[in-house]
């Protein structure tokens, strides 16, 4: 495969940051994960398609809008009806995926096509409510589960990996610009870049 | 306002474009009814109450809804997926055919 390059690299400062006195409250990183595609089933074909997804991750999938689980090495959640992203700490994934047939619906890759961000500690949901108008408390958005939402026309695939951590992929072209206004969002509670 | 996607739930307005009145039906493809493709382009009820509309999810799931909005309060009173009404009733053009 192709050497993947960080679009953060130009803006990616590790260290403190921002209002940092009182504690850091968010730490922001890059996920960079080896493989990212998106799963979509035909009409129909949704139970099918989440028994593939659970056979080639072991991950077990809730039927329900937004389901989503996590193990070390996999990330799954439904962002819209029969759809599904799934990532791979490996690369070649979109090649496994074999399981997923044309029958059953289709695969596409995105790894160089997203850029994973990582929103962890304790105001994260502060910070992600000061930029998407959706509700970030652990009741309407439980752990494990995924939303798809916006940020002034940026497409964002949202998931709650912890209690108080959250996974945003981006599109990769928009991501550096993100990163930015993440920081900037991220300033008022003191953040570290890692 | 607020419209509660049947995937995503309740999300603010700026996440969904607006697809048009969800009252017209179209033609069949074939015809060559003048009227009907009038009545179909042009004429809206513009009622001052519920209105049955399209909306699209363009910034969460993307799915195309249909909505029945209050045009005087904004009262959503309900949201279903638009494709759960079914085929349109002349059914899906086969490619290639010629009326």
């Amino acid at each position: 495969m192709v050497e993947q390059l960080s679009p953060l690299a130009a803006v990616f400062r590790p260290g403190s940051h921002g209002n940092f006195v009182d504690g850091v409250g968010v730490t922001l990183s890059e996920m960079a994960p080896g493989s990212i595609v998106q799963l979509a089933a035909w009409p129909g074909e949704e139970k099918k398609l989440i028994a593939a997804i659970t056979s080639l991750t072991g991950l077990k999938l809730a039927d329900g809008a937004g389901a989503g689980a996590a193990s070390e090495r996999h990330t799954v959640f439904g962002f819209a009806p029969g759809k599904f992203l799934l990532t791979d700490t490996a690369e070649g994934l979109v090649s496994a995926a074999g399981v997923v047939t044309p029958a059953m619906g289709t695969i596409t890759d995105l790894s160089h096509g997203r850029t994973a961000i990582r929103v962890a500690g304790p105001r994260s949901e502060w910070v992600l409510a000061k930029l998407f108008a959706v509700d970030f408390s652990l009741v309407a958005f439980p752990q494990g589960s995924g939303i798809s939402t916006a940020h002034h026309d940026i497409f964002a695939q949202i998931q709650r990996s912890g209690p108080d951590r959250f996974d945003l992929y981006v599109f990769r072209s928009f991501a550096r610009s993100f990163w930015k206004m993440l920081c900037h969002a991220s300033d008022e509670v003191g953040y570290e870049v890692r | 306002m607020l419209i509660t996607c049947p995937y995503c739930g309740p999300r603010d307005v700026s996440e969904f474009a607006y697809q048009g009145d969800g009252n017209r039906s179209r033609p069949d493809p074939s015809s060559t009814d003048l009227a009907a493709w009038n009545a179909y382009v042009y004429d809206r009820l513009n009622p001052a109450g519920a209105h049955n509309e399209i909306w699209q999810h363009a910034g969460g799931c993307r799915a195309h809804l249909a909505v029945v909005r209050d045009t005087l309060s904004h009262e959503i009173s309900s949201v279903r997926f638009a494709r759960e009404k079914g085929a349109p009733a002349h059914g899906r053009r086969k490619s290639g055919a010629k009326p």
